[in-house]
């Protein structure tokens, strides 16, 4: 066990934790965020997917040891009232069906989307095929992903 | 007027109420002259249970009821939606809670079978009404006119002549002393301000949130975790616990013989119990438990179906049959006969298995993502010997169900281990665990039959060799037939084919099996819209027109006219790669084409999907078509990615990386069409799954001329 401070959603948490702990658990049993999800354990759904310094990561099987120190955003922290475009258009297209992996999916086309802007097919494509939805949403979030697009556009014309 | 005690459950559901709540739905006709009260404001606890659909309180809050698991099919919504409607209230002025296990308030609640809706909408409707009845009848008290002379409208009721208003809070406890009328006139569909609109799931803004609590989001104070090993051969005893260094580990309490209830069969396995679930796995990494596994069959795939075709050949249990087979086989100018496979499958929610639970000794109080509530307190309450009140099933919301969580084994081992522990314990299923323990969708292999005369089908024979999923409880009968065999086949059929028999061969084995979104549909479909595409082809004809002389209903024509009309079938070239499939499930009806072609760097590509959806009187069309989306995605799945086999008498694919999902660039444009007509309401959630596969591999044949009677296979290499 060691001590660990970790900065989620620009809050500091300090605790104690097995430095091989994976991330995924230290942000939902010992921070208690729990809008991050657990689905397999091995990197291969992305339902834990969150942000390390601005880049989609895999939360389950990152050690809480590498993400000290380093600025994390959850779910959560994504934005206070459900404004973050890709929320607003995850909305606007109806996307959840059970809602579980799609923490993990907005987290990834929000990191999409800051990295590209206005993102081909090919580009969500790359981007989000690491995540899987068993609900089968896939349509869906590859229209919110271009709507979510055009909507930081206007928003950013609009300041 | 009943009063009382406020559970910490009913603190939970009205948290954030105040003042008077009434509850003015009811279920049972003998309950409804007397409306519960719930008064929150007094600090001596009294209260009574919600009891019903329908809640206001003096301030006006509308608190709507969902009896119905929410999995992601949209009940939450839909059943809101509907009470909405006749209450004659706006979405964004209710709140919706989840009803606790009860069946003798609520019904059924069995969310499977696609049955929310069409299970329930009538009785929705009336409730609705019912209440708005009562509220209209204590303004016109107030008011002293004639209550036909006043309207509701927006959570208020109105009086036209004078334009005298009064709010629903207002009304509420004048409106609780009413008799309900004992029959309500319902709207016409024509006349709905709600239903049949599209309207934004009150459920989404959460689910982008990360604020939704699923069942592994739930927390109690003191609450451990657990994580359980389990027989990989399903059967296996406990024979030796070795935790020595598994109470070593940091973290870890202790570690439980547990038993899962396995259709009544009590299943063994080991609880790593640990402050943390992160503890509760390190602990179960150096845990060795010793199974003693005497007696059970050995089996693996090849072994399996190399029987299921055996026995597909031989024998079988008549469940429905017409006129005389063998004799119009025999006769028929062309015979035609072919074999087809289908796999076992997991379900593999996002949301892996599990089930909070605290067992007192007066109380069961359980948590989770759990599709049959009601069933769950019975089971709970057989098997600790505990009242049904004193057992609490509660609904989170669910990442995603399929059929695996209307089940008893995860919410018995949780509410055992918490007995035995003594404390509030979540166990959480590891994504190898839930996919190897099963239950699974039951591998199939069917023998399809036909006799042709003059191109129309003269005779015609199924069998399906395969698991029985209603055989496996002690002492099951097993030679009853299985009166599943024919769902997925549209109804006209049966009128039009004049000789038939379906039938079914029971395979005997140690996997359990359990339903699978729309569950033998989702196989038997396959191989008879397989088996009509293969009879067209025999006699010539045009696979929509073969099938379009079978189906002379009008609401069977109407369907094959939209699905020409949308995809464009009869502008297709030939061999342009169009195949097409219709199935019936769940009394709801689904036509989908799919168009394919040849991708440049070899195998298939699906270019796209036109579904149309007749499930008859409806709710919410854009729910409907997101529910076709993914039927498509999950059946694409099971078609051509995914399978379960089992080796050594064990699941092979553990984990995502072997039992591969389809994923996003792999889905093609899908198009879904909802019919409307007055017929009654049928399926949503499943019956878009069906005749998916069977139009995949009809359009391949169209392109490619090659038959696929075997699932999953690879578009890759096709």
């Amino acid at each position: 066990m060691a001590s660990f401070t970790l900065n989620i959603n620009n809050r500091n948490y300090t605790i104690e934790a097995d430095p091989r702990m994976p991330l995924l658990w230290a942000i939902r049993d010992l921070v208690g965020l729990t809008g991050t999800k657990f689905g397999c354990g091995i990197a291969q759904c992305g339902a834990c997917t969150i942000h390390l310094n601005g880049n989609p990561v895999r939360s389950c099987s990152l050690p809480v040891s590498a993400a000290a120190n380093q600025k994390i955003t959850t779910i959560e922290g994504l934005s206070e009232d459900n404004s973050h475009p890709v929320q607003q258009a995850w909305i606007q297209e109806q996307v959840p069906q059970c809602g579980y992996c799609q923490s993990g999916q907005i987290m990834a086309a929000a990191a999409l989307i800051s990295r590209i802007p206005n993102p081909t097919d090919k580009d969500i494509d790359a981007a989000m095929q690491g995540l899987i939805c068993r609900c089968g949403t896939y349509t869906r979030i590859r229209k919110a992903i271009k709507t979510a697009a055009s909507l930081s556009t206007t928003k950013a014309s609009n300041q | 007027m009943k009063t009382k005690n406020l559970s910490r459950r009913n603190f939970i559901k009205l948290s954030g109420m105040t003042g008077t709540v009434l509850s003015l739905g009811m279920y049972i006709p003998s309950w409804s002259k007397e409306a519960d009260i719930i008064n929150l404001n007094t600090n001596n606890g009294s209260s009574v249970e919600l009891n019903a659909w329908i809640s206001i309180d003096t301030s006006g809050k509308i608190t709507l009821t969902n009896h119905r698991a929410e999995m992601g099919q949209g009940s939450y919504q839909s059943v809101a939606q509907i009470l909405a409607e006749e209450l004659e209230v706006d979405m964004n002025q209710v709140t919706i809670v989840f009803a606790s296990g009860n069946s003798a308030k609520y019904g059924s609640q069995v969310t499977g079978g696609s049955s929310t809706i069409r299970g329930s909408y009538k009785r929705l409707l009336r409730l609705g009404a019912s209440a708005r009845e009562m509220l209209i009848q204590a303004a016109a008290k107030k008011w002293n006119v004639d209550p036909s002379s006043c309207h509701a409208e927006n959570a208020q009721v109105i009086h036209q002549s004078t334009g005298r208003k009064l709010s629903y809070g207002e009304l509420v406890e004048a409106a609780s002393k009413m008799t309900p009328p004992s029959n309500v006139k319902l709207k016409h569909p024509g006349e709905y301000k709600i239903l049949r609109k599209p309207l934004p799931r009150q459920d989404t803004p959460m689910k982008v949130n990360g604020k939704a609590i699923f069942g592994t989001d739930f927390r109690l104070p003191g609450m451990l975790f657990a994580v359980v090993e389990r027989s990989p051969r399903f059967e296996g005893k406990v024979k030796n616990i070795d935790d020595r260094e598994t109470l070593k580990v940091p973290g870890v309490k202790a570690v439980v013989k547990v038993y899962r209830d396995t259709f009544s069969h009590l299943r063994e396995g080991v609880a790593v119990v640990a402050d943390s679930y992160w503890s509760a796995l390190q602990g179960r990494k150096v845990l060795k438990v010793e199974w003693d596994e005497t007696g059970i069959p050995q089996h693996n795939t090849a072994q399996l179906y190399e029987r299921m075709r055996e026995m597909a050949k031989g024998d079988i249990i008549s469940y429905r049959t017409k006129g005389n087979f063998s004799d119009a086989f025999a006769r028929a100018e062309k015979k035609v006969e072919y074999f087809y496979e289908t796999p076992y499958e997991s379900h593999s929610c996002m949301e892996p298995l599990n089930c909070t639970a605290h067992v007192t000794d007066d109380k069961i109080e359980i948590w989770g993502p759990i599709q049959a509530p009601d069933w769950i307190q019975s089971n709970l309450s057989a098997h600790f010997k505990m009242p049904m009140d004193k057992v609490i099933v509660n609904m989170t919301f669910l990442g995603g169900g399929f059929g695996r969580k209307a089940f008893t084994d995860y919410t018995y081992e949780a509410a055992y281990l918490s007995k035995e522990i003594k404390a509030p314990v979540q166990i959480v299923w590891t994504r190898e665990d839930d996919m190897t323990i099963g239950p699974f969708r039951p591998g199939m292999v069917y023998r399809c039959a036909a006799g042709l005369n003059n191109g129309r089908i003269s005779a015609l024979e199924t069998k399906m060799a395969g698991q029985n999923m209603g055989q496996q409880e002690p002492g099951a009968d097993r030679k009853g037939y299985n009166d599943s065999v024919t769902e997925g086949l549209l109804e006209p059929y049966f009128n039009s084919i004049p000789h038939y028999t379906f039938g079914d061969a029971p395979l005997e084995s140690p996997i359990p099996v359990m339903w699978w979104r729309s569950v033998y549909a989702s196989t038997n479909g396959f191989a008879y819209e397989s088996f009509f595409d293969e009879l067209a082809a025999e006699a010539g004809q045009d696979p929509l027109a073969f099938r379009r002389q079978y189906l002379w209903e009008e609401r069977y024509q109407h369907l094959i006219d939209k699905l020409e009309e949308v995809s464009g079938w009869k502008q297709r070239k030939k061999n342009e790669g169009y195949g097409v499939a219709i199935t019936e499930c769940f009394s709801s009806i689904v036509g989908e084409v799919v168009k394919v072609s040849r991708k440049s760097s070899g195998g298939i590509k699906i270019d796209k999907v036109w579904a149309v959806m007749d499930c008859g009187w409806y709710v919410n069309p854009d729910i409907i078509r997101a529910q076709v989306e993914g039927s498509i995605v999950m059946a694409l799945g099971a078609a051509t990615k995914h399978e379960t086999t089992f080796k050594n008498s064990m699941a092979v694919e553990k984990n995502f990386d072997t039992y591969k999902m389809p994923r996003i660039h792999e889905i093609p444009e899908i198009e879904v069409y909802v019919m409307d007509n007055d017929e009654k309401a049928g399926g949503v959630g499943e019956p878009g799954l069906p005749p998916f596969t069977p139009a995949l591999t009809n359009a391949i044949f169209d392109l490619t001329g090659k038959r696929i009677r075997k699932l999953p296979f690879s578009l890759d290499t096709v």
